[in-house]
């Protein structure tokens, strides 16, 4: 009986999840707002930069992890701060509120969402900062990968949280960036010296991928449990 | 030390009936009191029309119900209901301007569970008809007129057939037909068992469905009568 409750339980979860994911798709697809956005803001960082400086293929190994994540810290922004304003619009989060579907659905359908914009920005751009910088990894390419998966977690779980904290203050374009950078300070910096060892050939980035990977799980695990009382707060 | 608490208590059909009581409610922010100890008690198969001025605090009186806000001080106790069985329909729409109506609705009712129990479609598409709207209507609630946004923020409130609607000013910007529509629709589901709560400044619109008017001034409860009992003190103009 409790061994069919559990599984009812989940299933719910799942389908809140799958339906809050789903709506997020959809209106960022109708909408293009955050991508738009994102798209354009990373693009010309990585201009800008590329146009600024003329350097070595050496110190562009060096440099490049440093300019790519402040890029989509940056970026990312712009996208977290989209996805709440959507639910402000309306008052619709309050009809999520009356409803009986979980917070934490509704939190891991945004960071997932989140994670699927930025990611999709950062599959376009990556190559185009390769080619600017002229950058070949001399280390595992294929650890690049999970820099970037687990780096980009990192930036969206965080910022789906702190972007919804700062929902209710009123100047939120100000406040998340506020509370987001110095909260991101050691995810942000395992991301930079990862990105830098793995193309720079110097030794192994297993430490900062670990670190990373720690990261993600606490912040995640502590958006999950905080966040209904984020979402309720009058 | 004020005190206040949201309670839910099973209800047995055949000793208690289901009902909503409010103990010395008062719901404060900083220095105003937008609730000032009020009980009432809302029972099943009626529909109570909560009037005032603009302030009177009948707004925040629906919040409460709906567990938007909790109380200062004073109780509010469910007997028989559960907070999933409400729909609410606020001043605010509560929709997404860029997706369809049956998106919306399909949408809540997945929020509501209902996937579960029916089919998702024909429950969205039905109560999109009840409204007068239409389901294969294929444009963002953006372009909808204020007038169907309306009648699509009523068809989210009760997607999920709840026991209990609470509705904030569901005519305003609505033609003289649909509201006529409307309120046949909420004389329905009073009749099917359901409790209606709604806010309003159009007395005339729901003089005749209404079975207790209840008048508030500065967040006090300052009358409350049957249809029939109104007196023309008890509307603020």
């Amino acid at each position: 009986m409790s061994a069919a409750n559990n599984s009812n339980t989940s299933n719910s979860a799942a389908a809140m999840l799958r339906a809050n994911l789903a709506k997020d798709l959809r209106l960022e697809w109708r909408s293009k707002d955050a991508l738009n956005a994102m798209g354009f803001f990373a693009l010309l960082v990585v201009v800008i930069f590329a146009l600024s400086f003329d350097p070595t293929a050496e110190e562009s190994r060096r440099i490049a992890g440093g300019i790519f994540w402040v890029a989509f810290l940056f970026a990312a922004v712009v996208a977290l701060n989209q996805t709440w304003a959507r639910e402000m619009r309306n008052q619709v989060l309050d009809a999520y509120r009356v409803s009986p579907a979980s917070a934490s659905a509704l939190f891991f359908g945004k960071v997932l969402g989140n994670f699927l914009f930025v990611g999709a920005i950062e599959a376009v751009v990556a190559p185009l900062f390769m080619v600017f910088y002229n950058l070949r990894p001399l280390g595992p390419a294929w650890q690049l990968i999970v820099v970037f998966l687990l780096g980009t977690w990192a930036l969206v779980a965080n910022g789906t949280f702190f972007a919804a904290l700062s929902l209710r203050t009123r100047n939120r374009e100000v406040m998340l960036p506020l509370l987001l950078f110095p909260i991101s300070v050691p995810a942000l910096l395992s991301m930079v010296e990862a990105t830098t060892t793995i193309l720079a050939g110097d030794g192994s980035a297993g430490m900062w991928i670990k670190m990373l990977a720690g990261y993600d799980v606490i912040f995640t695990v502590a958006g999950l449990l905080l966040f209904e009382l984020v979402m309720n707060a009058e | 030390m004020p005190t206040s608490s949201t309670k839910q208590t099973e209800a047995n059909p055949q000793t208690e009936e289901q009902r909503i009581s409010l103990d010395r409610v008062s719901k404060v922010f900083g220095r105003v009191a937008a609730v000032r100890e009020t009980t009432l008690e809302f029972i099943h198969s009626r529909i109570y029309v909560l009037l005032g001025d603009n302030g009177a605090g009948k707004s925040t009186l629906l919040r409460l119900l709906a567990g938007l806000a909790q109380p200062t001080s004073g109780s509010i106790t469910l007997h028989g209901y559960t907070r999933e069985r409400m729909g609410y329909m606020a001043h605010a729409s509560l929709l997404y301007d860029d997706l369809t109506g049956m998106e919306n609705l399909r949408y809540f009712a997945q929020l509501y569970g209902v996937a579960a129990t029916t089919d998702v479609e024909s429950r969205c598409a039905g109560v999109m008809s009840s409204v007068a709207l239409d389901p294969a209507l294929a444009i963002p609630v953006r372009d909808y007129s204020q007038g169907m946004r309306q009648r699509l923020s009523l068809a989210r409130a009760m997607v999920h057939s709840p026991e209990v609607m609470l509705l904030d000013e569901p005519f305003s910007n609505v033609d003289a037909a649909s509201a006529s529509q409307m309120t046949g629709l909420l004389s329905k589901l009073r009749h099917a068992g359901c409790l209606i709560v709604l806010v309003t400044h159009q007395l005339n619109i729901v003089k005749d469905i209404g079975d207790e008017f209840i008048t508030f001034r500065a967040g006090q409860l300052i009358s409350s009568r049957r249809r029939g009992q109104l007196r023309p003190t008890d509307i603020i103009q």
